[in-house]
């Protein structure tokens, strides 16, 4: 694997064995010595045009638990604000020796124009792009499925684990429901695309002004009714950030306040108690508490979002590994 | 050390299932001589073929000192992220550690592996054991050691000393994995696959 861009380009045989690679690496996490010396020497550039904090934060912890020497590159500050073009912050990067570059971009497209350009030599994994794709967060959000729920007997929330639970199982049969602001969210476009390879069932639920164009032709069942996918019992339910800095002001016409949005498609404790027993409850963060989710959801037995942000590391060290360890030609 | 592909037909087999097994049963004998019983042993086997022949080991120990456990001897121990070679070769998979419950700091660990070649695998082995704890001493047992070391590193235990030039291709086969036990040792032919 060269470069990630996008969960369009994994297969389930190839998406299993990146999910692999991660419980692997996340059971090296558990050690007291949590370095690991498989990228020493390699460069890894965090190249950020947009704000993020986790995602970051995420890939510089995994970069540097595989001993990668890592730099952080915020468009904030530096020439970028001067209107350095990205092919000539390309065309540096790839001079000062970068390995890998992690890409963020407020534009659809720019890790693949940065990956294919012939600009860099480095390999480019996508951190999200525009509204378009942010393929470790699906592969993070596999992962944490397929640990609590694939070749589940018994178990579900809260049942014990360890950091291999799931290895080598795909997520055939599993019901997800994606329910929020799917319009602007590329993390709901790369979780329909990979969720379906692996063989999970995933129902998008957002207001109708909130479903993007083109829906119809993606691989999942779209709702309007939070409350009747919820009586389908999906076995994990996944709550999508309402990006309200991407809406123009208070709201954009999207919806008409906050609080009917919270009591149409927000997640409170009313919902959280018509799930199954073993369904979880899932966000990618940054939350917006009372607004799509609740206090009582974002912190019941069944929330593993503080989970996904650890497994988020592990699933980063594999994806670093899988294109850094090796060079292809 | 050995590739995953079954030879058909390749190559003379040097060691066959009933001296592979007396070879470990005197190796069992000498991890016990030499450490005066089987207390505080570990015994760490390098995937894929280690492993077996590490449990093998650990069940060759519990017949002798009926008090050892064989699950609380036996460890795997996956190199594959402490390898120097990882940019030369296609992606490799990474394999799982689990070390037995009582862990293995002031344990007498024993590493066991199929084949001792040029002795990187051991090099990677004991820069892995060292970020996993402190073990008091660290042994080292190969079924087959086949020489051309190029790491100040010898075995401790020898299943049996196997001379070869370089092209050779020496292969160990275990029932756990392949079907059945045998060692077999080969010229690169043409439809051989490079290493």
């Amino acid at each position: 694997m060269k470069h990630l861009l996008s969960t369009a380009d994994l297969d389930r045989a190839g998406a299993v064995h990146v999910l692999d690679t991660a419980a692997e690496m996340a059971a090296t996490q558990a050690r007291e010595i949590k370095k690991l010396p498989t990228l020493r020497g390699r460069t890894v550039v965090n190249l950020f045009f947009e704000d993020s904090t986790r995602t970051r934060i995420s890939f510089e912890t995994a970069a540097k638990r595989l001993s990668a020497d890592v730099i952080n590159f915020s468009a904030k500050g530096s020439s970028v604000s001067k209107g350095e073009s990205l092919k000539d912050t390309a065309l540096t990067l790839q001079a000062m020796g970068a390995d890998g570059i992690v890409v963020r971009h407020h534009a659809s497209g720019a890790p693949h124009l940065l990956a294919t350009a012939g600009w860099v030599d480095a390999s480019v994994v996508n951190a999200g792009d525009g509204t378009h794709q942010h393929p470790t967060q699906a592969l993070l959000d596999a992962f944490t499925i397929r640990r609590h729920l694939a070749g589940r007997g018994a178990a579900g929330a809260g049942a014990s684990l360890d950091a291999r639970s799931g290895v080598g199982l795909d997520l055939t049969g599993l019901h997800v429901a994606v329910v929020g602001d799917v319009l602007h969210s590329r993390v709901a476009r790369s979780n329909v695309q990979l969720l379906t390879t692996l063989g999970a069932r995933v129902t998008l639920v957002a207001p109708p002004t909130l479903v993007p164009v083109g829906v119809e032709a993606w691989p999942c069942a779209v709702s309007y009714d939070l409350d009747a996918t919820l009586a389908d019992s999906p076995d994990a339910v996944m709550m999508l950030r309402v990006q309200r800095e991407r809406m123009s002001a208070a709201g954009g016409g999207f919806f008409p306040s906050p609080l009917e949005y919270s009591r149409l498609f927000g997640l409170d404790a009313r919902r959280l108690a018509t799930l199954a027993d073993h369904a979880i409850v899932m966000h990618p963060g940054p939350m917006n508490r009372g607004l799509e989710i609740s206090a009582e959801a974002a912190d019941s037995v069944r929330s593993v979002i503080v989970e996904q942000v650890a497994n988020g590391v592990a699933v980063r060290m594999a994806v670093l590994y899988l294109t850094l360890a090796t060079k292809e030609s | 050390m050995s590739s995953g592909m079954p030879m058909p037909g390749g190559g003379t087999t040097v060691l066959g299932a009933p001296e592979i097994a007396r070879a470990l049963t005197r190796i069992a004998h000498e991890i016990l001589e030499r450490n005066k019983g089987g207390d505080d042993l570990v015994l760490l086997g390098i995937p894929t073929r280690g492993l077996p022949l590490a449990r093998r080991l650990a069940e060759r120990l519990a017949d002798v000192e009926p008090t050892l456990d064989v699950d609380s001897l036996v460890g795997e121990l996956d190199i594959t992220m402490y390898r120097d070679d990882l940019h030369r070769h296609p992606t490799r998979t990474i394999g799982s550690t689990t070390l037995p419950s009582g862990g293995i700091d002031d344990k007498i660990v024993v590493l066991v592996d199929d084949v001792l070649f040029s002795g990187r695998t051991i090099r990677a082995a004991l820069d892995a054991i060292k970020d996993l704890g402190r073990p008091r001493a660290v042994q080292l047992a190969a079924l087959v050691d086949r020489g051309h070391r190029e790491l100040p590193i010898r075995p401790d235990y020898v299943g049996k000393n196997l001379p070869t030039s370089t092209s050779e291709r020496v292969q160990v086969r275990l029932a756990e994995v392949d079907g059945d036990d045998a060692v077999t040792i080969s010229q690169p032919g043409a439809a051989e696959v490079a290493r």
